[in-house]
């Protein structure tokens, strides 16, 4: 068997009553959209990619097991549902972290933080805080955290679902721009189907305990198993 | 903590006494009430200050501190001239107040912890994220429903921890129970150990009520626990917090809070201002070392309850057992017993300084468990996903998400500390020399010559600096978390 | 090795050919407005020596303090212990014999192991303008006056006022004390609240001595107070000293013993322990002394009966005054 260049799931999460079983592979650079139903286990699926949640089994990025990994050591970048930025630290600082966690930045890294908040359409706010920013401004700020850690796997739990739908494919296109820039593989929560067919190339399917194995998004919409065709209504 | 005990049992068997039944009674009875009626009170009081906003409402906050760091002799002379049998109630109302006896020993315990109450009950509306409000008020919910749904979950949140503070306080009341409560009816374990120690010397008779009071203060923290429901506010953005909406009655709420708490103060100001001008040189180097043994306390006990607090956060119960352990071992008990431990080491007078500041910052360490632990809960539950996301670990950790999201209460614990050591006596009365005077023990030797005047002067002198190192913690804190 | 003798020299105080002479007393007697310092003065400069006042609370902490030390206690002398706590002093075995000095106590007293310094009357103090102050405990317990006393179990003046009640009434103290629960607003931890209180106004009188009005008069040139003479007599608190069996500078022990029994100790202490002192010196007491109440009558338990009746007393005393 040809090793996988990308990541390999055989594992078994385990949260009181409720298990998630997962065994499959991800290609390098493919952008999954993780779809199901609410309470499924998608964001559970997520966390422990991450290293948020203990897990049983073996997790492996390009043949090496990351499993047993602190979260930040992980080659995962992770944006939650919400609480992505401190409240109490500036953009600047913020994003800051992601280049060293001890906040000692160079010149060379503050430019580089600038140049990441120029790009995303904040430039000039370094000194901001967050709540002095609007929802999109959030967003594209917490963005801005994930792209200066730049890990190869960005994992998204549905961190934009609060914002409006033109806000919201507003920011999962700049995604999928700077992941197709450096050859991110990503794997986002949704539960709308309507993302997943604009954005993801796979479509890993969460129901009854089960994680199922990426299918092309086209195959999966064409001829959806029960599991989806129930999902949809 | 628990040598000490050891080292007075060993001296000889435990002992209890039919007596000490009668004392267990009224000890929990007077602790109880006190703690229900100060958190009954402090309620509409916190409530009322969080909806109100008026000049002069912060210095009203930090006031709120001040009769929690009185000493307990000024505390209560300042209360006897307000309310006392000639004091200014009586000649307003025309007959003796009715003070001594119970209604004394519950209006100064609720002198003494209503401000503790109410500091933490508005630390418990201030934590309600300014998002939540807004929902409230989007959803037009009226305002029973916004009790229910947003105030009274913060309430069931804080409020057993602030009935349990306060009941420990007032378990290991004594002076205060003696002199308002009217009589030998009035004794707490508190004087019973102190009767055992210093008149009939009977340590083992100590241990034993001392661990009688551990084990009341153990059953006090376990039904705390036990009542206590876990916050599920979730985190806010910082926003500026929002108006709750106020009412008529607030404004009266207020005034008759501030009224009943200021009232005594302004007597010990009264009392004291004269005496000021007639304070004999002894005090100023006793103020100094005050002042410095208070600062090192506040140090301690902040270095000492910062990891146990996100230790308990992340659900060690024992962290928060320990923290709230010296709460009930009555500072005589430890005294005496370190004073055994130590004696055969080394002359007491070497250590007295040393020995008064850590048993100061042990007695502060409960205080500063009950600010920290709520927000170090809120800290790990919102922050430690994003922090280890990050890689934000050790020092830089506490630099750039524990300290600025915790300065409020660790500002407001520090102030606490350094406080109660100011105004601490027990400790050092056991080991100091005539060289090594603090000031609470000037006052005392002032009043205990007669020098009634100079010794009013000299506690104020105390309330002063007490007061000033507070409001300068406390002000720091507020700062640092903006 | 030059490092040690250097330390060596460093920690050898300047005058370490001076002896020293440990003395463990009560706090306020060696604060600077008590007989301390210039009692440590006058010795110092006949005995070539050093004075250190070892300080405890009070008489009840120094007893502790020597109980929980032992023989391992520092101090050569003990000064501050009273008539109640003498023969739980005695008990623990740790004191010597003291040479007998002459004394003007109104009551004769000899003991082989402790020697007066001070002494003074138990009484009621009031202020002067006090219409029909009792003249016993009776008529006390009879009027609406209102007193506040000291605790028994924690202040040597409150359990002085026990054994006066014990002393003049024996069987019948039980029912003094039942009577006079009404008149007592509260009972204070220690004399100073108790006195405090009463200065504030909170009751007619207070449990102190004699010779309190002296304090008021002598020091603050203010003459409105005076105490109430009890015609079944005043009980004594009679202050003494003692020298222990472990003492390093037993010489220098006997030496300020011998001092504090002279002339210029006492006369020292009225005004500044504001109590009698053992013996009246050659020049008299303080003006303004001659103001104060004499009682014809005193009481006092012998230490022994003192120490036997302590314990019961004050639980007849609790349970009269427990409502």
């Amino acid at each position: 068997m040809p090793q996988n260049d990308g990541l390999s799931l055989n594992l078994t999460v385990t949260q009181g009553a409720f298990t998630l079983r997962a065994a499959f592979d991800v290609p390098k650079g493919a952008r999954v959209a993780v779809l199901g139903g609410s309470g499924e286990g998608k964001s559970t699926l997520l966390l422990a990619l991450g290293g948020f949640i203990p897990v049983q089994g073996s997790l492996r990025w390009q043949g090496r097991e990351i499993g047993g990994q602190e979260p930040s050591a992980r080659p995962v970048a992770m944006l939650f549902q919400d609480q992505n930025l401190f409240p109490h630290l500036t953009l600047a600082q913020n994003l800051g972290l992601a280049v060293n966690p001890r906040l000692r930045l160079t010149d060379a890294d503050r430019a580089r933080v600038s140049a990441v908040l120029a790009r995303l359409g904040l430039g000039g706010m370094e000194g901001r805080r967050p709540s002095e920013l609007s929802g999109g401004q959030q967003g594209r700020a917490a963005l801005g955290r994930v792209l200066l850690q730049g890990r190869p796997v960005l994992a998204l739990d549905e961190p934009f679902a609060a914002l409006g739908p033109a806000l919201k494919a507003d920011l999962l296109g700049l995604v999928g721009e700077l992941a197709q820039e450096s050859g991110t593989t990503v794997l986002m929560v949704t539960h709308d189907p309507a993302d997943a067919q604009r954005f993801a190339s796979h479509v890993v399917l969460v129901a009854g305990g089960v994680a199922a194995p990426p299918v092309p998004t086209e195959e999966i919409f064409a001829n959806p198993p029960p599991a989806l065709r129930a999902y949809l209504g | 903590m628990l040598a000490p005990l050891a080292a007075l049992a060993l001296q000889s068997g435990l002992v209890l006494r039919a007596a000490d039944l009668a004392a267990l009674r009224f000890t929990v009875t007077q602790a109880a009430l006190s703690a229900a009626i100060s958190c009954a009170l402090a309620v509409p009081l916190a409530r009322a200050l969080v909806r109100r906003s008026f000049p002069g409402r912060g210095a009203l906050m930090t006031l709120l501190g001040a009769p929690f760091l009185l000493p307990t002799i000024v505390a209560v002379l300042g209360i006897v001239t307000v309310y006392g049998r000639s004091g200014w109630v009586s000649t307003l109302i025309g007959a003796p107040f009715p003070l001594y006896g119970m209604t004394g020993v519950l209006l100064a315990h609720i002198f003494f912890n209503l401000p503790l109450a109410t500091r933490i009950l508005v630390q418990g509306w201030h934590a309600i994220p300014a998002e939540r409000l807004r929902l409230a008020a989007t959803l037009g919910l009226p305002a029973s429903a916004r009790f229910r749904h947003l105030e009274l979950p913060m309430l069931r949140a804080q409020v057993p921890g602030a009935f349990l503070a306060i009941f420990l306080v007032c378990l290991t009341s004594f002076v205060v129970a003696l002199t308002l409560g009217g009589g030998p009816s009035a004794t707490t374990i508190e004087l019973a150990i102190y009767q055992a120690l210093r008149f009939d010397f009977e340590p083992g008779h100590a241990a034993a009520l001392a661990g009688l009071q551990a084990g009341l203060a153990a059953c006090a923290v376990w039904v705390a626990a036990r009542v206590t429901l876990p916050e599920a506010m979730g985190a806010g953005l910082d926003r500026a917090p929002m108006a709750l909406g106020g009412s008529v009655g607030d404004g009266p709420v207020i005034a008759l809070g501030t009224l009943f708490l200021a009232l005594p103060l302004v007597a010990v100001l009264v009392e004291g201002l004269p005496g000021v001008l007639v304070l004999p040189a002894q005090v100023w180097p006793a103020a100094g070392r005050s002042l410095v043994a208070a600062l090192a306390a506040a140090a301690l006990a902040t270095g000492a309850a910062l990891p146990l607090a996100l230790a308990a956060a992340r659900g060690s119960r024992w962290a928060e057992l320990v923290a709230m352990l010296p709460m009930v071992a009555s500072g005589l008990v430890l005294g005496t017993g370190w004073f055994l431990l130590l004696r055969p080491l080394l002359r007491p007078e070497t250590v007295a300084l040393p020995a008064t500041i850590t048993a100061n910052a042990l007695m502060a360490l409960p205080f500063l468990m009950r600010l920290l632990l709520p927000e170090a809960r809120r800290l790990v539950a919102d922050y430690d996903r994003l922090a280890r996301a990050t890689g934000l670990q050790g020092l830089a950790r506490l630099r750039f998400l524990t300290l600025p999201r915790l300065a409020r209460p660790l500002g407001l614990g520090a102030g606490i500390a350094a406080a109660l050591s100011m105004g601490d006596l027990g400790t050092i009365a056991l080991f100091a020399d005539q060289d090594a005077a603090t000031l609470p023990l000037v006052v005392q030797r002032l009043a205990g010559a007669y020098r009634m005047e100079a010794a009013s002067g000299a506690a104020l002198l105390l309330v002063a600096l007490s007061f000033t190192l507070f409001a300068l913690f406390d002000l720091g804190g507020r700062h640092a978390a903006k | 090795m030059k490092f040690l003798t250097a330390l060596a020299f460093l920690v050898t105080p300047a005058f370490a050919d001076v002896p020293v002479l440990n003395v463990l007393t009560y706090d306020s007697f060696t604060a600077d407005w008590g007989p301390g310092p210039a009692i440590a003065k006058g010795f110092e400069a006949t005995c070539a020596c050093k004075v250190n006042y070892i300080a405890a609370g009070d008489g009840g902490a120094i007893l502790s303090r020597l109980k929980m030390e032992g023989e391992k206690s520092e101090a050569d002398v003990v000064v501050g212990l009273d008539t109640s706590l003498m023969e739980a002093a005695r008990a623990t075995g740790l004191f010597a014999p003291v040479t007998a000095q002459p004394n003007t106590l109104p009551v004769p007293f000899a003991d082989p192991d402790f020697q007066p310094f001070d002494w003074g009357w138990f009484a009621f103090v009031h202020l002067k303008t006090l219409k029909n102050p009792p003249h016993n405990f009776k008529e006390l317990a009879a009027s609406n006056l209102k007193v506040v006393i000291e605790d028994p179990r924690s202040s040597t003046p409150g359990l002085g006022l026990v054994m006066w009640v014990k002393a003049a009434y024996g069987d019948q103290a039980g029912a003094i004390w039942k009577d006079l629960a009404d008149n007592i607003v509260t009972v204070t931890p220690s004399w100073d609240e108790a006195y405090g209180l009463f200065l504030k106004g909170e009751a007619d009188m207070v449990l102190s001595y004699t010779t309190s009005p002296a304090y008021h008069l002598i020091a603050e040139k203010d003459d409105t107070k005076t105490a109430a003479l009890f015609d079944e007599g005043h009980y004594l608190q009679v202050e003494v000293a003692g020298k222990l069996k472990a003492a390093k500078q037993p010489a220098l022990a006997d030496q300020f013993l011998a001092y504090l029994a002279g002339d210029a100790a006492q006369s020292v202490l009225p005004t500044t322990n504001w109590m009698y002192p053992a013996k009246t010196p050659a020049a008299g007491l303080p003006a303004g002394f001659e103001t104060l109440i004499q009682p014809t009558k005193s009481l006092l338990l012998s230490p022994a009966e003192a120490e036997a009746a302590r314990g019961p007393a004050i639980e007849e005393w609790q349970a009269a005054l427990a409502k």
